[in-house]
């Protein structure tokens, strides 16, 4: 048995049954955990009554909150399946909120205070269409009633019970729905859309047994296009198809007429086509001509005249009534750094209710929504507060000329995360703000001495705990020796990068990156990857890291690129360029120049490789390693993947030294008809591995582990079995799994699961991959494992020969070279269902790896590795057990306490990124979906460093006690030694 | 201390030397007693003493055999408790190998001193001293054995190449689903 291994078993057996959990007073030590919503898309404020006054929100990410509107805090939120939108949200009666989803056809009712769900029915109809939502003060049977207009279909629900109460349907056709409205104190509904893309249609329906009152149509053959705005209840204001002329639709009691104005004839200078924005206020509906947003007021007698231009970005409200007959809306006008909130009434445009100017930070853009809320003030005169979303989807409440609160939205949406480390603490720069004084941090230890010697009052733990959890040393602002502060730098999907504090998760530095900012160039920018470009070590440490964040113009791979450059301590964009090229690929190479900035190639859609940077010594640095660097594309749509070499000179375009043509040098095409990618992973680049032996201690053996950076995994489907599990039947569906080398497209192992089906979710690190996937035949889910080992290198076993160092294990290898690879696998069953599956990472590999699953409940479960050892056995032999195999079982535990998340839940976990800290026991864990979270996490406990209530007072002070009871009992024996002499 | 309590409290009153055995008589100012010669008796005494002598060391010769057969009880018992210490890396194990390897070392060190109180010209302490440095070495070997079956000995292949790090490759492929 060999030394390191005598002296991991010491570690096996301090952690033979690891107690990963955590104490209640542990919980916020070194996690953290935000909770967001998303944009918002709809607010409706619930203010009427004497309690808390809040706000009720639907955001893009499906999900349903009540926010305080005096914080801005969560009171409570549901978050609802991907794939059940919300369409509209109401409150009725003054205590539900009625939510309609999943494109019209699921309607909920929720208790207003405390979120509990009172119902849900199911609403269907004849055909797809478009869903709205409308609160009525119909009363049937004293029932209040909602009127939902979706899937071609009128349905009237009672609020009490959602029991619908009747429905109609619609004769023609091709009606498309654009609005319901109900007159003010009627009994009746009007529903008008247009049919046919040139008739307009209306039906009035009385309200209370959905009786067809009157059907009118009136054709316009300019047809009509987009968005309507309601004037008044009775009247519509539409834009012909061409967007030039506008079109006042009237249906004041069943008489429908059209009236026809060209934009030109009220802007003389009107360029181009135009486009409504969707409001309903009294007498007023808002065009946008470009950029120009344009105020046009509807008099009783139908003439349209033009109020006000606006060049400036405008965001308009819809309208409120304030009282009796009159209506207030909120409008929101960017003016250099500030934003002019402005609330006016409807029928008086001169008369501004309410003209405040807010100081607004550059990094949140455009606002891009505006819900307005009124509240009487004590002089009895209204005041109003206004929720503005912006383009990063931030939310911000504004009262009184401040913004009273804001959320971070935009954290909801992480595209991507990478990490950055935090400026080194040197003499000259001042992290002394968070700095304790003497008397505190005496204070503090006294406290906590007494803590460890249970003398210390409630009052005292109290205090404890919170100076544990307020450390200053957790949130300064440079690095640490242990690697636990570091920048989070996430990129949403706004086109924002946010720099996280990995201590208390705090938001260093924003940016709204310029180059993903739609402009005329740029119509619909996204952003796709975010790298770390340039991490400074060693020689370089004077610079600053940066990262690198590639995104396209719009969603096709062929739109053109951009990329920016950020630095990540200061949160400025150093350089950003639009790209000539299209980008489909970053593939960041193991090379770096003399300022450590990473080469990176882009490939873009006619596979062309461009280098970045566009140095000389980059390029230097690339002819060099040219002929080693290949890449590879898994074109999933029709099952191909395909494996390229460079070539020296791009082929076709003008000459650019820094493109560089593709070769095909191979292709695995799979059958179509059978097999369907699914899932593909390899392992990160940046993962540290320690040792290519593994040790086989019970015949004191040594296997070699094939760590190859060019694997790659692939899962593929039968077609049929690509849908919901439990759509086919066992027999038609299987899973196969390969794995191929990249450089020589050499597939090394091969297994089929029959019966099995997706989704698959996988993970790969060192020379093992475990993946998750649906048995039908057992109907469990089963979690598998492949460890693959190198045999070529087998027969170095000779200890003699590996003392004086002749052995070729150190020696490069290339993929070309060696095939004989040997495979260990092993299926296991396991309970949950997955969304996330991630793989500890420490800094020098030593740490034994655990994995993090994000469960279907939101919650990140850590399984140690060993569970999904291939080499269980029934029966171990001793040697093996005490090797830490465990016997065999048909299923993994998930064991309560193993979950790092501990109570919380990250709502809509989307991906879970490990981060090795410098201390080889710990790795850093960041979760994100809608919420975030973030913990340290030690696979195999601390064991390189004390407990945090390690006690050095104690120590300290032991110490000096024993040092001076060894003192006075010296001098007390020479003293009483010296008597006895004298006697 | 008693000394002194004697010097203190009493005080020397006279004293008799008995070690004084020197043969010649004029040095003393009283007679020796009639019919005490003092030549006869170191002639009485020669005969004996040398009978003495062969006697001890022949004891000393059958003594230094015995120590050095010591080390095989030792040794027996050394190997029982490395039986019962099994072959598991704790505490107890290592202890007890521990001290079966100090033992031997440090007999050995010693092997001058063990044989001191033995020495002799007449005795030849060559054989015992040999036996001795040969079951203290088998001593070691057993410790040096035990410390194997422990695993802390580099004698296996899996000790050399585990800090041996992954070798680097040549080649590099990057890529994946186009995004």
């Amino acid at each position: 048995m060999p030394i390191t291994h005598a002296f991991l078993l010491f570690f096996i057996f301090s952690s033979l049954q690891p107690t990963l959990s955590l104490y209640e007073d542990q919980v916020g030590l070194t996690d953290w955990h935000q909770q967001y919503i998303g944009k918002v898309k709809q607010a409706v404020f619930h203010t009427h009554k004497t309690g808390r006054k809040r706000v009720v929100v639907s955001t893009e990410d499906n999900v349903i909150a009540t926010l305080d509107l005096r914080r801005g805090e969560i009171f409570w939120r549901h978050v609802l399946g991907h794939n059940d939108v919300v369409d509209g949200i109401v409150i009725a009666l003054g205590k539900y909120v009625i939510t309609l989803s999943s494109e019209g056809s699921i309607l909920r009712a929720w208790n207003l205070p405390d979120g509990q769900m009172v119902w849900e029915s199911s609403l269907h109809g004849p055909k797809h269409s478009k869903s709205l939502l409308v609160m009525t003060n119909v009363v049937i049977e004293k029932d209040n009633v909602v009127i939902i207009f979706s899937n071609g279909r009128l349905h009237a629900v009672s609020c009490i019970d959602g029991e619908v109460l009747w429905n109609k349907d619609f004769e023609v056709e091709s009606l498309k729905v654009q609005k319901v409205i109900q007159p003010p104190g009627s009994n009746f509904v009007y529903v008008v859309g247009f049919a046919a893309s040139s008739h307009f249609e209306m039906y009035q329906i009385n309200a209370k047994n959905g009786e067809l009152l009157k059907h009118e149509s009136a054709a316009f053959s300019g047809g009509f296009s987009g968005e309507v705005s309601l004037v008044s209840s009775e009247t519509l204001v539409a834009l012909d198809s061409t967007g030039l002329i506008l079109l006042r639709i009237r249906f004041h009691k069943g008489n429908v007429s059209i009236q026809q104005t060209p934009i030109s004839n009220l802007v003389e200078d009107s360029l181009g086509p135009a486009v409504i924005i969707p409001s309903s206020i009294m007498e007023l509906f808002a065009i946008k001509i470009n950029a120009v947003t344009i105020f046009i007021r509807v008099t009783g007698t139908g003439k349209l005249e033009v109020v006000e231009k606006a060049n400036h970005e405008t965001a308009v409200g819809d309208a409120l009534s304030i009282s009796e007959g009159q209506q207030a809306f909120g409008l929101v006008q960017h003016a250099g750094r500030d934003i002019h909130l402005t609330v006016k009434l409807a029928h008086d445009w001169g008369g501004d209710l309410l003209k405040e100017s807010i100081k607004m930070d550059q990094q949140r853009g455009l606002v891009h929504k505006v819900f307005i809320n009124n509240y009487v003030r004590t002089d009895g005169s209204y005041g109003f507060r206004a929720l503005i979303v912006m383009e990063d989807h931030s939310l911000l409440l504004l009262q009184q000329g401040a913004i009273v609160w804001s959320r971070e939205d935009g954290l909801a949406s992480i595209i991507d995360v990478t990490t950055s480390e935090l400026p080194v603490e040197r003499a000259g720069v001042s992290v002394a703000k968070v700095e304790l004084n003497l008397f505190e941090w005496l204070k503090g230890h006294m406290l906590k001495l007494k803590g460890t010697l249970m003398l210390a009052s409630p009052e005292d733990i109290a205090a404890i705990q919170y100076m544990r959890l307020k450390s200053s040393e957790k949130s300064k602002m440079t690095r640490d020796h242990n690697g636990f502060r570091k920048l989070l730098i996430a990129l949403t999907r706004a086109g924002k990068l946010f720099a996280l504090h990995t201590g208390d998760g705090r938001i260093v530095w924003s940016l709204l990156l310029q180059s993903l900012h739609k402009s005329e160039a740029c119509q619909h920018p996204i952003g796709l990857n975010l790298c770390p470009w340039q991490v400074p070590h060693h020689h370089a440490l004077d610079e600053n890291p940066s990262v690198l964040v590639v995104g396209r113009c719009g969603p096709s791979s062929d739109a053109p690129g951009v990329i920016s450059f950020v630095d990540s301590y200061t949160g400025k964009e150093l350089s950003s360029s639009s790209l000539v090229h299209s980008v489909a690929q970053v593939i960041p190479l193991p090379y770096t120049d003399s300022t450590e900035q990473r080469l990176h190639l882009l490939i873009d859609a006619d596979k062309h490789a461009h280098l970045y940077p566009k140095t000389p010594e980059a390029i230097g640095i690339f002819q060099r390693e040219f002929s080693n660097i290949y890449w590879y594309s898994v074109e999933d749509d029709n099952g191909i993947i395909k494996g390229y070499a460079l070539k020296s000179k791009c082929d076709g375009t003008v000459a650019d030294k820094f493109c560089f043509g593709s070769r095909e040098l191979w292709s695995i095409v799979l059958p179509s008809e059978s097999e369907k990618i699914i899932a593909t992973v390899t392992r990160k680049l940046n993962e540290a591995v320690h040792t290519q032996a593994k040790l086989i201690a019970a015949d004191q053996d040594v296997m070699y582990k094939y760590i190859s950076r060019n694997l790659l995994f692939v899962a593929t489907v039968a077609p049929k079995a690509s849908g919901e599990i439990g759509s086919v039947t066992p027999e038609e569906s299987w899973l196969v799994v390969y794995l191929i080398d990249t450089v020589t497209g050499f597939v090394l192992h091969r297994v089929t699961h029959h019966g099995s089906q997706g989704p698959v979710e996988a993970v790969f690190s060192e020379n093992w991959v475990v993946y998750h996937y649906f048995n039908l035949r057992a109907h469990r889910y089963e979690m598998s494992v492949i460890e693959i080992y190198d045999q070529s290198w087998a027969d170095n076993k000779d200890v003699w020969k590996l003392v004086v160092g002749k052995h070729n294990l150190t020696s490069p290898i290339s993929s070309y070279s060696r095939s004989e690879v040997v495979t260990k696998s092993q299926s296991y069953f396991f309970t949950h269902s997955l969304k996330a599956i991630a793989v500890t990472s420490t800094a020098k590999g030593i740490t034994s790896k655990q994995l993090l699953i994000g469960t279907i409940g939101d919650q990140v479960l850590a399984l140690d590795k060993r569970f999904l050892d291939p080499r269980r056995s029934v029966n171990p032999t001793q040697a093996e057990r005490e090797e830490g195999i465990i016997p065999l079982t048909d299923s993994l535990p998930i064991i309560p306490q193993s979950y790092i998340t501990h109570n919380l839940r990250v709502e809509g976990l989307r991906g879970i990124i490990t981060v090795p800290a410098k201390l080889e026991s710990t790795t850093l864990v960041f979760a994100h979906g809608l919420d975030l979270f973030f913990t340290h996490f030690a696979p195999s406990r601390t064991y390189d460093s004390l407990t945090e209530d390690f006690s050095c007072a104690l120590l300290l002070i032991t110490i000096v006690v024993l040092v001076a009871a060894i003192f006075v009992t010296w001098v007390l024996s020479q003293r009483k030694e010296l008597q006895d002499k004298w006697r | 201390m008693e000394k002194g309590k004697g010097v203190m409290g009493s005080g020397r009153r006279w004293a008799v030397d008995f070690s004084d055995n020197s043969t010649a008589p004029s040095s003393r100012d009283i007679p020796d007693p009639p019919g005490f010669t003092r030549a006869s008796v170191d002639q009485d005494d020669s005969a004996v003493s040398r009978q003495k002598k062969d006697a001890e060391s022949n004891w000393k010769a059958q003594k230094a055999w015995e120590v050095a057969q010591a080390p095989f009880k030792n040794l027996l018992m050394m190997g029982f408790m490395m039986w019962m210490a099994g072959s598991t890396v704790h505490l107890f194990s290592i202890g007890i190998t521990f001290s079966a390897l100090w033992q031997p070392i440090s007999a050995l060190q010693g092997v001058g001193k063990v044989f001191e109180p033995y020495k002799d010209n007449k005795v030849d302490l060559l054989g015992p001293k040999l036996l001795f440095i040969a079951l203290n070495l088998g001593g070691l070997a057993l410790g040096v054995w035990k410390l194997n079956t422990l695993g802390l000995l580099p004698t296996h292949a899996s000790d050399w190449v585990s800090s041996l790090p992954p070798a680097q490759e040549v080649e590099y492929s990057g890529g994946g689903i186009p995004l």
